[in-house]
């Protein structure tokens, strides 16, 4: 529908500079430049390497969601940018471009939560967001549930990993393998050939007294590294494939069993995943197979979507515009810990509107 | 002409509006940690006091340090966005450059500005106008042979008087100071730099712990 709001978006929360364009909740582009293999030989993301690599890469990468959409900059009805969190530095690089862009073009802009955008991408590809949702964010740097009935205005933290990442699980437990970085994709390839019940690795944080929706991946992390290692000094050889669909079955067994669980006791039928970890084969299948034996509808967006982008970050914008939301202020900065209850960063001068909220319901 | 010159290299965050004849329009905050915040409002600013809007400039005009990294590339991404929204050329000049201009010397100097970590980005000129060597990073100390018996401006130098005795004003870049350097040497026919950072440090290749972890506990 040409009347829904024409959105650019851009993402610069770690090491991808991603810049997508949707109209309300369609994607016409979602163009991403990663800066992934030059942090490969540090084994994970330098803040300062992924900084210079997204000054870079912005202009040629908001020319190019621009040629992939077929529209003009003139044509925009507003320009959103992650304003927090992730790495202070390469956010900032980010606003920037976004304030200078919005200025310039005279577009209202809006500084976005990028985990609200993790969730609100969904709607590019299965329409707009049940409400309520609950939502597993998973990926190096998140593994959140989170439960949202307005993805412009409410999101709740059920729970959050109290150490590691999953993602960076994945990482660390490929680098002890030998198989590179980033892990996830490769543990995933191994794991395929693998026997996920080969060993018993442990699950965190599942006992009857631990809290029912955090995550802890360090302990398993440890427990892993300690066997391939006893492996290792006892001279045998490691089986690669076993230990990968081990490891990976007591991630995903985990993240699926409370994520479930989770839709239950809150009495939500739709659970979405997104973040990198998303696109792990394993964890689609069981959260699938979990879900239709729990009655839950399951949305998880194709991996490219999943992952980092600037997409996400213009469909939360669009929403934004849709919902009548107040805009950023030219002051807007970037918030390395914006808290995930705020979806968005209204400017000094705005009171946050309520009046609308029931919209879509 | 009009141009719009900014400068983030320095804790300064400074604009300017130059007509290729004269500044017309100029704001300078010192604040070194809120240079993303304050940029923005400040070329609005000096836009509004000028009775100028954005559309009008014909080329934008950037300090490319050298200067803490962070602070730098606010300044740097500023002026590229807003050369490919109005599809105007975007000029970059060395920040120290513009403190030497603004120093107004006609005998030999030097330019130093703060550096952190108890080192200074500096280089030699001749005069106002003609530097002699590439812009360097080193701690004070080391240069203490090279600058000599030379007066010198800028932070750095202010800040270490030992190696900078005969130090003095100004202390940090002007944007007035760049447009006008920059309107002098484009009039000249003589062509800017690209609007790129010059770091010349290597990047710190240091991992954060928990570099991902960014969700509330
Ligand atoms: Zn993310």
């Amino acid at each position: 529908m040409a009347d829904e709001p024409l959105v650019l978006g851009i993402e610069t929360s770690c090491d991808e500079t991603g810049v997508g364009i949707v109209r309300g909740t369609t994607l016409l582009a979602d163009a991403v430049a990663s800066s992934v293999d030059e942090h490969a030989r540090f084994g994970g993301v330098v803040p300062e390497v992924a900084s210079r690599a997204h000054l870079e890469a912005m202009v040629p990468t908001i020319e190019r969601a621009l040629t992939e959409a077929g529209v003009s900059a003139r044509d925009l009805d507003g320009i959103a940018v992650t304003a927090g969190p992730g790495l202070a530095g390469a956010l900032l690089v980010g606003v920037s471009a976004a304030k200078a862009y919005a200025y310039a073009l005279g577009k209202p802009l809006y500084g976005v939560n990028h985990l609200a955008s993790h969730i609100c991408v969904d709607q590019l590809e299965h329409g707009p967001l049940p409400e309520p949702t609950m939502a597993l964010l998973v990926s190096g740097g998140h593994s959140s549930l989170l439960l949202s009935s307005d993805i412009t205005s409410d999101v709740r933290p059920m729970g959050a990993t109290i150490d590691d990442a999953a993602g960076e699980a994945f990482d660390k437990i490929a680098r002890v393998l030998n198989l590179g970085f980033p892990g996830g994709p490769v543990i995933d390839r191994y794991a395929r050939e693998g026997d996920p019940a080969a060993i018993a690795f442990p699950r965190g944080l599942t006992g009857p007294r631990d809290p029912a929706y955090d995550f802890s991946f360090s302990g398993l992390k440890t427990a892993v590294a300690r066997w391939i290692e006893a492996k290792r000094a006892a001279g045998e050889e490691v089986p690669v494939r076993d230990v990968a669909a081990s490891f990976q079955e007591a991630v995903v067994d985990v993240l699926t069993r409370k994520a479930v669980r989770a839709c239950k006791d809150q009495g939500v039928d739709h659970l979405m995943i997104g973040g990198g970890v998303a696109a792990n084969s394993r964890l689609r299948a069981l959260a699938q197979e979990r879900c239709e034996a729990a009655g839950i509808r399951l949305r998880v967006p194709r991996p490219k979507l999943c992952t980092d982008n600037g997409a996400m970050v213009a469909a939360l914008g669009a929403e934004m515009v849709a919902r009548d939301r107040p805009v950023s202020d030219w002051e807007l900065s970037a918030d390395s810990s914006l808290p995930v209850t705020d979806p968005h960063v209204p400017g000094h001068d705005h009171v946050h509107e309520t009046a609308k909220e029931n919209l879509y319901s | 002409m009009l141009l719009l010159a900014l400068d983030t290299a320095t804790p300064a965050v400074t604009v300017a509006l130059h007509d290729g004849t004269d500044v017309i329009a100029s704001s300078s905050q010192v604040d070194a940690r809120r240079h993303g915040e304050l940029l923005l409002p400040a070329v609005d600013r000096v836009l509004d006091r000028a009775g100028r809007r954005l559309d009008a400039v014909t080329g934008i005009v950037v300090g490319v340090g050298p200067g803490p990294y962070t602070g730098l590339r606010v300044g740097l991404m500023t002026a590229e966005t807003f050369g490919l929204a109005l599809g105007v050329p975007v000029h970059g000049v060395c920040t120290l450059d513009g403190l030497a201009y603004a120093a107004d010397l006609d005998g030999p100097f030097v330019v130093a500005t703060d550096a952190r970590r108890k080192e200074v980005y500096w280089a030699r000129y001749a005069d106002s106008r003609t530097r002699l060597t590439d812009p360097a990073v080193d701690r004070p100390a080391d240069l203490a042979g090279q600058v000599a018996g030379l007066p010198a401006v800028g932070a750095g130098a202010l800040l270490y008087p030992d190696t900078f005795p005969r130090a003095h004003a100004p202390e940090h870049v002007s944007a007035a100071a760049l447009a006008a350097l920059a309107a002098e040497r484009l009039a000249a026919g003589e062509e800017l730099l690209a609007p790129r950072p010059l770091y010349l440090r290597r990047p710190d290749a240091q991992v954060p712990r928990n570099y991902k972890v960014v969700t509330p506990r």
